[in-house]
Formats: structure tokens, C-alpha cells, sequence
């Protein structure tokens, strides 16, 4: 392909604000007599409200409302970032107030107070007088799903959120006639995504009447339309601007602070009030990655060859739905178009605990499914002396792949190529003889991990995206997309779809980067990995409209047909000629000022992408592992990619680094820790959370194979979240390899890493060559 | 309502006073007072780092500073790392790089960068490390902003 632009390292749009300071986020904007909310949160796990007296503190000078659960809308909603299903059977649970009397978590939000400052305010919520009935609690999906258990939401039986699964093929039957049957059992911690911008939000009553929300969001247009739910209002009556936001990776794919904020401005009678939480509200009051419990029971030849698996999941999604329903689900899809199999029994159960809530995370629980298949397959390669590379290779599907449930066909598959390159590049052969014979007490070990991946979430959700184009007298346009710039650089990968194609440098392309749900088209958001798949259609669509608007006003001024002319470098050329015949901003002004054909070219058009595009990757890394104090370090990593075209490889690279270091994390530092008494949070600090620094991060090395997906614009797929599935497993299989001992479970932080090695002998062996 | 105290300082090159609750801390002051929103808080507790801005010459998290202890001193914050238009070494390496994503972490990185390259000219990868440890990132797994701090030492160095 020749493109000009697109395949090129466009420097971000954003770039210039982001490094001079300039960039406005939620928490940059003042108005005039702001206002500052604080929360009031339960100290129980499992409490029911039975007396609150707010008299005190909305006596406290300085003090302007106190927000109890009687003073709110007793209307129970959904938060979770999808969009809104006209089938009432296809929605999320609504099981949320804004504020609750009976608290399900430590924190769980109970009262809210609004004041001139925030001294005053969290003044006031100690003059708060509550009274609880305390509930026996439970903590683990285990647990909660035993008789007689203490049910978390009256409506939901055994605590069950949902256990919808899938099946095809006959797996009893496999079972039955299999040379080889291997069971294992896996399981991942609780994380959470970290963005270092905290979750804020401020609201107030413009001079409309309309309830403005200015908010650090993915989704603007389903905050617009959950804040109104909520509250009870007109959707139309509600606006959200969303400026710059600091990180999301999931977490503000749900709508969390949003209603309550609105709330408090409509109790302070329509003044701006700003609700930012607190680092430790953040642990504890967003959302996190599910801990999942996974039981997988593979039936195979004895040469290897994959045939029925049984995998069930246990799920615990904490206090409130949130995703908890359709990630269990969802996750467990994404490995079918990637390995082979005659027969699967996806079998999850998602269960309420007294926990904080889990939601979308980077990855929307196929990182704790990879884990396990993936730590699975190496298991199952070590016990049938098999190559563990080799093992999946041999079961790889076939290009044009046709899933038989979702019905989405495999178009681009560059995994084996992949698999190939990252092999190459870590010198997998070469580092295997050199570790061979090792006795130190510093192993290094070699492991790597597959994965496959979607773009966007056809056809369980409807694709939605908005694209607006308007061209300038200049000839420059204006590009609006409803998709949210989170930091992953949409708005620089849009600019350089709509540049290709109208033939403009990127800089003649503006982008508004700020979302309002009053001025930007409507789209659902930054989630899925969508951004560049699906409204990268829409964007694509729209500048075509425009192109072909401008070449019929060039027909005009020309008198050739438009379909002999293109647009080349702010020109219009004949194309067989090369020949210049007009400049764009001719084409512009007539466009403008034209005294009988004026007519601004513009398009406002939407894609619903009934389509997907699966992406593939896998990781290859090399670890070196301390027996006498547990501690792994990653001393090699490559991801590899297949994601279709690369639009701008830098950026995609960035997305690589990330996407990585947080999987790294979840593998060997990070997780939520809980009394497992009180249920009270342990570590809600960044602090105490072990986040990888920059002195815990090693290397990473990102390669792409790029194919060309024909459902993609320029052949793209996605890739946001892709790199944060395979690196975790891969590394667990390092450790194996390195020392012989299978982990199953994660974070390998060293004490359960220095444990497991006692266990296994491993250091009894090291004491006695030392003798 | 407590009383408030007069705060004279300079930052960014430019005088300033203003009256401060005795609580207020440096990084309100910058935010609130002189707007200079470039600072971000993403902790307040001295544990992420995007607050960092220089205090007399050192990096320091604004988040944890009285802003009564700022009396008299210099502040720079990432408003004051640009000449005009003019942006750093280290800011022109930062776009070459893409070392900001989100940009959330970006302003403190960039000050806690700046005082390095300062301190230690000609800085080792480790020393490098070391000099970041403090400043937390979500997005780029630290890689194209260490690529970003390489670059703009070297062409300090080249100086
Ligand atoms: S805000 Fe100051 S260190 Fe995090
Ligand atoms: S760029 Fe987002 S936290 Fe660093």
C-alpha cells in the first residue's frame, strides 16, 4: 500500500498540551463559587442503615446540603458503559442507588455532604449520625454461593449474578474417547486499573435548567443518558462534557461519580459542585479486574491434538454488578477463534460478594482466561514432553475460521507468523541450550503465551459510532467523533484516516477533542478496543463523503468528471495526467461563497459495524528467577502482534509498553488485599498497592506482523487492549520452566514465590550443593 | 473561618502574593490560586508524584508541602520548563517519543526529568531510573519516556 500518512508516526495531536501543561482535565476547570462534595462511607461490610440524623452537620456553617438515601430518587440503575438495549431481557442489572441504605462493602457510599470547602465538608461528615444493623457478610465467590449465605441483593438467589455460559460439540463424549485427559486448576487476584487521574467529575444547572456534567469519563453519551436515569430525568435535560482525561482502562467505562455529583448540584440548588475522590476512594468506591477462580479439564491425543475443554469460572464481582454480568461471558469467547476445538463447555458463574466492585478492566476478563488456558497448555506440554510452542501450533485454527456461535469469521491470521517472529527475536532456540544444566541459585527460564482478541463487541452490543467533517475556507477540516480520547491516541489515528484520505497534511486536520454530548455525534465511547475498528469506519466514511463533495464542486470549476480527478496534497489533480487543475481552497471557498451553488461541504454521518475482526498476539519472554528469595525478573520481552494494519506505529507501540507493564503487574506485584474478617481494603494506597515503578518495569520490546484485515479501515484491528493478555501467563511459564514448579496462581510476588520453592525442595537442593 | 496568611513567591519567574488558608498546601496554591493547573494531584499523598515541581532548585511533591513553607522560595512547574514557544530539550524530546500518553503523569515526569538532567548530566539508564522512581505511570510502561529523558541528556551533554 502507498499511503502517505497512514503507517507513519504521526506525532500525537495532543502532544504540545500534554507537555507545556496545557491541557485541560476535569479537575482543571473552575467556575465561579464552586462547591465541594465528599462521601460518607459505610465501615461495614454487610450493614443495613436503620437511623441517620444529618441535623449536625447541615447546622455547620459552611455547610450547604447533606444528601441522605430519602432525599434521593429511589430508582435503582445499571452503570455499566453499554449501550442501552431496546430488549429489556439484553440490559444491565440494575441493582445501584446513588446512595444506599444498606452498605454492601466497607465504603459502600451512605449519605453525601456539599460545602464551601472541603475542611468544612469533611467536618460535617463526621456530624453525621448513623446507625447500622450489622449483616454477616461474605467475601469469596465460594462463599457467597453456599446455602443459607446472606444474600446480597434480595432478587438475585445464591448471590448469583449470572451464570449464563456456552457450549458446542459434545465434550462428555470427548472425554469419553480421549487418549489424554488433564485437569488444572487457576486462579488471579484482584487489580485495579490505577489511572493516575483520580475518578472526578463537577455538575451544575446552567442557565437552561439543563444539569451540566463536566467528567473524566470514556463515555460521555452513556453518562449522559445514566445520569438522567438515575435522577429521573429527560435524557435530553442532561449534558456531559468530557475534556482531557488522565487513564481510564476501564474503570471510567462505567459510570460512577457522575450521578451523585448531579445530585449534589441539584441540592445546592444549582451550583457547580466538584466531586473528585481521593486516591484510597478510588480503590475502594470504582471498579476493579474480577478475581477469578478457573477449573479447566482438556481432552487431547496423546500427540497433542486439542479436542474438548471444559472450562468453569467463578467469578467475584464484589458488591454490584457493574460488567459482572456479561465479562465471565464475553471473556470466555475470545479463545475460540485461536485454538481448535471439536467441543467447549464455557461454564461461569459471577457471584455478589462483599467486596468492592468489579468491573471493565483493560482486557474485560480475558486476561484471567488466557492466564489459565495458557499456564494450562504449558502444563499440559510439560507433562506430554511436548514442545510447548509446537503444542499450539499444532492447534491453531485455519484462516477463515467461522465461529459457530458468534458467526464472526477469521479474515487476517497472523499468529503463526507471530509465533515465528517472536521465536526469532528472543532466540528461543539459542537460550534454551544456554540454560540447559543450570544449579545456581539464579535460573533463568524461557516461556511465552498466545492470544486472540476482538475489535469492538459485535454482535453482542450494537457498533455505534458518530463522525462529523466539516471542511474550512482554508481547505483545512474539522473532524468530531463521539469516540473518547483517553490517552491511546485516537484522535491522532482519526486525524490521519480523514489526512489519507482527503489528501491534507494531519495538521490540516482539527480534531475537537473535547466530547459534549450537545455538539459531538453520538458513539459509545472508548472500550473494546473499538476506537480505530469502528469509528475509524465512520471517520472513513465521512471523509469519503467529503472527498467525493469536494471533487463535484471541482467537476464544477473543472468540467471533468469527478471521477477523473483525486486529491493529492491540499490539489486536485487529473489523475491520469498528474495534472494539478485546482487547489482545495479553491474548491473551499466556492464551497463557501459561491453567489448560486454556495453550499458548505460537510458530512455527519455514523457506522453500525455489523462486523468484528479478531486480533492475535503473543508474548516470548525470558525470566530470571532467585530461588533463595522467590524474586522473578523479567530479563527479555517481546510482544508480538497481529493487529492488521498499523496506522501509526508509534502510538502502537505506546500501546504495547502499557499494555504490557500492566499485565506485568497483575503477574508478579499487584493485587487489593482485604481483612479476610472485616472485608476491610488493606492496601487502598499507591503506596502499599505495589503499581510497577519505573525501577520494577524491565525492557519491553514490541513487534508487529501486519496483515491486512478486510473489514477494517486500511486493514486495521485492534489493539488496546491485547497486550495486557498474554504476558502474565507467559511469564508464569518462564518461572516453570526455570525451575520446575508450576504456579497457579498470581500475583508471583516472592514470598509465595520463595514459599512454593521451599515446598518444592528447591532450596533444600541448593543447601545441600553448597555442602 | 481561619485566618489567612500572606504568601509571597516566586514562580516561573514571576513574583506573586497571595492569601492562603494556613492549611493550603503548595500544590492548591499553584492549582487554585495562580491556576497554574499544568501541576496534577493523582494521590495527595506523596505517592505518585504528578505533583512534582521544583522548590529552590529541588523536586519536590507539591502535594505534601505547607504552602506556608514555600515563604519567599522559587517555584518552577512545568508551565516554566518552555522558554515562550520555545519548549525544553527534554519537552521537544518528549513529543519525538511519544512519552506522553494520558499526559496525566506527564507534567510531573517532566519536572522530576528536568532536576535530573540538571543534577546529573550525562546520566546512566539506572541513574536515570532512579531519578523517575518517584513518578508513577500508567500508560507507557515507563518505556518511550526513558527513550524521551535519553535523548534529551544527550543532546544536553552535546551542549
Ligand atoms: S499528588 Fe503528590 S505525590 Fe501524588
Ligand atoms: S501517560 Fe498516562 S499516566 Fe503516564
Amino acid at each position: 500500500m502507498d499511503h502517505k500518512i497512514v503507517g507513519k508516526n504521526t506525532q500525537r495531536l495532543d502532544a504540545v498540551a500534554k507537555v507545556t501543561g496545557r491541557a485541560m482535565y476535569t479537575d482543571d476547570f473552575f467556575e465561579r463559587d464552586m462547591l465541594v462534595g465528599k462521601v460518607l462511607r459505610s465501615p461495614h461490610a454487610h450493614a443495613r442503615v436503620t437511623r441517620i440524623d444529618a441535623s449536625k452537620a447541615k447546622a455547620l456553617p459552611g455547610v450547604v446540603a447533606v444528601l441522605t438515601p430519602a432525599d434521593l430518587p429511589k430508582i435503582k440503575f445499571a452503570t455499566a458503559g453499554h449501550p442501552w438495549s431496546l430488549d429489556p431481557g439484553h440490559r444491565d442489572v440494575e441493582d445501584r442507588l446513588i446512595l444506599t441504605d444498606k452498605a454492601r462493602f466497607v465504603g459502600d457510599a451512605i449519605a453525601a455532604v456539599v460545602a464551601e470547602d472541603l475542611l468544612t465538608a469533611e467536618k460535617a461528615l463526621h456530624l453525621i449520625e448513623v446507625e447500622y444493623e450489622v449483616l454477616p457478610h461474605v467475601l469469596t465467590a465460594e462463599d457467597a454461593m453456599q446455602e443459607g449465605a446472606p444474600l446480597l441483593h434480595e432478587n438475585r438467589p445464591g448471590n448469583i449474578v449470572s451464570s449464563f455460559g456456552v457450549q458446542f460439540g459434545d465434550v462428555e463424549a470427548e472425554f469419553q474417547n480421549a487418549e489424554v485427559i488433564f485437569e488444572g486448576d487457576y486462579e488471579t487476584s484482584i487489580v485495579q486499573h490505577c489511572h493516575i487521574e483520580s475518578m472526578s467529575a463537577y455538575a451544575f444547572v446552567d442557565s437552561d435548567g439543563r444539569v451540566v456534567v463536566n467528567s473524566s469519563t470514556q463515555i460521555p453519551h452513556i453518562v449522559r443518558r445514566i445520569v438522567a436515569q438515575a435522577l429521573g430525568l429527560s435524557w435530553g435535560r442532561v449534558k456531559v462534557i468530557k475534556p482531557y482525561i488522565g487513564g481510564g482502562f476501564g474503570n471510567k467505562q462505567d459510570v460512577v461519580v457522575e450521578p451523585l455529583t448531579a445530585a449534589m448540584s441539584l441540592a445546592a440548588g444549582g451550583r457547580p459542585v466538584r466531586y473528585c475522590m481521593t486516591r484510597e476512594e478510588v480503590f475502594i468506591d470504582t471498579r476493579t479486574r474480577h478475581g477469578m477462580k478457573l477449573h479447566l479439564k482438556t481432552a487431547l491425543s496423546r500427540d497433542g491434538k486439542l479436542q474438548g475443554i471444559h472450562m468453569q469460572v467463578l467469578s467475584n464481582t464484589g458488591a454490584y454488578a457493574s460488567h459482572g454480568h456479561s465479562i465471565a461471558m464475553s471473556a470466555g469467547g475470545k479463545f475460540r477463534p485461536l485454538y481448535d476445538f471439536r467441543a467447549i463447555k464455557y461454564e461461569p458463574k459471577t457471584v455478589y460478594t462483599n467486596l468492592p466492585v468489579a468491573g471493565a478492566m483493560r482486557g474485560y476478563g480475558t486476561p484471567q482466561i488466557f492466564f489459565a488456558l495458557e499456564s494450562h497448555l504449558d502444563d499440559i506440554a510439560r507433562k506430554l514432553e511436548l514442545d510447548p510452542i509446537e503444542l499450539r501450533r499444532k492447534n491453531l485454527i485455519k484462516l477463515g475460521h467461522q465461529d459457530p456461535l458468534t458467526k464472526n469469521v477469521v479474515r487476517s491470521f497472523g499468529i503463526p507468523e507471530c509465533i515465528e517472529k517472536g521465536k526469532e527475536l528472543i532466540h528461543w532456540e539459542e537460550k534454551k541450550q544456554a540454560h540447559q544444566g543450570q544449579t545456581g541459585h539464579l535460573r533463568r527460564g524461557l516461556g511465552m503465551a498466545c492470544f486472540a482478541y476482538a475489535s469492538g463487541t459485535h454482535p453482542v452490543a450494537l457498533e455505534l459510532a458518530g463522525a462529523r467533517i466539516v471542511m474550512n475556507q482554508d481547505g483545512s477540516v474539522t473532524l468530531q467523533v463521539g469516540a473518547t480520547e483517553i490517552g491511546q491516541g485516537s484522535d491522532t489515528v482519526f486525524a490521519q484516516i480523514t489526512a489519507e484520505t482527503l489528501g491534507l497534511p494531519v495538521d490540516m486536520v482539527h480534531v475537537v477533542t473535547t466530547q459534549d454530548t450537545d455538539i459531538t455525534p453520538f458513539d459509545s465511547g472508548a472500550y473494546a478496543s473499538r476506537q480505530t475498528f469502528v469509528t475509524g469506519i465512520a471517520v472513513r466514511k465521512a471523509a469519503l463523503e467529503v472527498r467525493q463533495k469536494v471533487l463535484e464542486v471541482a467537476a464544477r470549476r473543472t468540467g471533468l468528471a469527478p471521477a477523473e480527478m483525486d486529491l493529492r496534497d491540499r490539489m486536485i489533480v487529473e489523475t491520469s495526467l498528474g495534472r494539478t487543475v485546482c487547489s482545495l481552497g479553491d474548491v473551499a471557498m466556492d464551497s463557501f461563497y459561491d453567489r448560486l451553488l454556495a453550499a458548505p461541504i460537510t458530512s455527519d454521518t455514523s457506522a453500525n459495524v455489523r462486523i468484528n475482526a479478531m486480533s492475535y498476539g503473543a508474548t516470548f519472554v525470558e525470566v530470571e528467577v532467585d530461588i533463595q528469595t522467590g524474586r522473578v525478573e523479567v530479563t527479555e520481552l517481546w510482544n508480538i502482534h497481529d493487529s492488521g494494519t498499523i496506522i501509526n506505529p508509534k502510538l502502537a507501540e505506546g500501546q504495547v509498553h502499557g499494555g504490557v507493564s500492566m499485565s506485568l503487574g497483575a503477574a508478579l506485584l499487584e493485587q487489593m488485599l482485604f481483612d479476610p474478617v472485616t472485608g476491610k481494603p488493606l492496601n487502598p494506597n499507591l503506596l502499599d498497592y505495589k503499581l510497577p515503578t519505573v525501577l520494577d518495569t524491565p525492557k519491553i520490546n514490541a513487534a508487529f506482523v501486519e496483515t491486512f484485515d478486510a473489514a477494517g479501515t486500511f486493514g486495521s484491528k485492534s489493539l488496546g487492549e491485547c497486550p495486557t493478555i498474554s504476558p502474565a501467563p507467559a511469564v508464569r511459564n518462564a518461572v516453570m520452566d526455570a525451575t520446575g514448579v508450576a504456579f497457579h496462581k498470581i500475583p508471583l510476588y516472592p514470598q509465595v514465590v520463595f514459599e512454593k520453592f521451599r515446598e518444592a525442595g528447591l532450596l533444600a537442593e541448593r543447601s545441600v550443593q553448597h555442602v | 473561618m481561619a485566618e489567612r496568611i500572606d504568601l509571597n513567591l516566586k514562580v516561573n519567574g514571576a513574583d506573586h502574593s497571595v492569601s492562603v488558608h494556613p492549611f493550603a498546601r503548595l500544590l492548591d496554591v499553584l492549582r487554585e490560586d495562580l491556576r497554574l493547573t499544568g501541576t496534577k494531584e493523582g494521590c495527595g499523598e506523596g505517592e505518585c508524584g504528578a505533583c512534582s515541581v521544583l522548590l529552590n532548585g529541588r523536586v519536590v511533591n507539591s502535594c505534601l508541602v505547607p504552602a506556608v513553607q514555600a515563604q519567599g522560595a522559587e517555584v518552577v512547574t512545568v508551565e516554566g520548563l518552555a522558554e515562550g514557544e520555545n519548549l525544553s530539550s527534554l519537552q521537544a524530546a518528549f513529543l519525538v517519543h511519544n512519552g506522553a500518553q494520558c499526559g496525566f503523569c506527564t507534567p510531573g515526569m517532566l519536572v522530576s526529568a528536568t532536576d535530573l538532567i540538571h543534577r546529573c548530566p550525562n546520566p546512566s539508564d539506572d541513574e536515570i531510573r532512579d531519578g523517575l522512581a518517584g513518578n508513577l505511570c500508567r500508560c507507557t510502561g515507563y518505556a518511550k519516556i526513558l527513550d524521551a529523558v535519553h535523548t534529551a541528556a544527550e543532546r544536553e551533554a552535546a551542549r
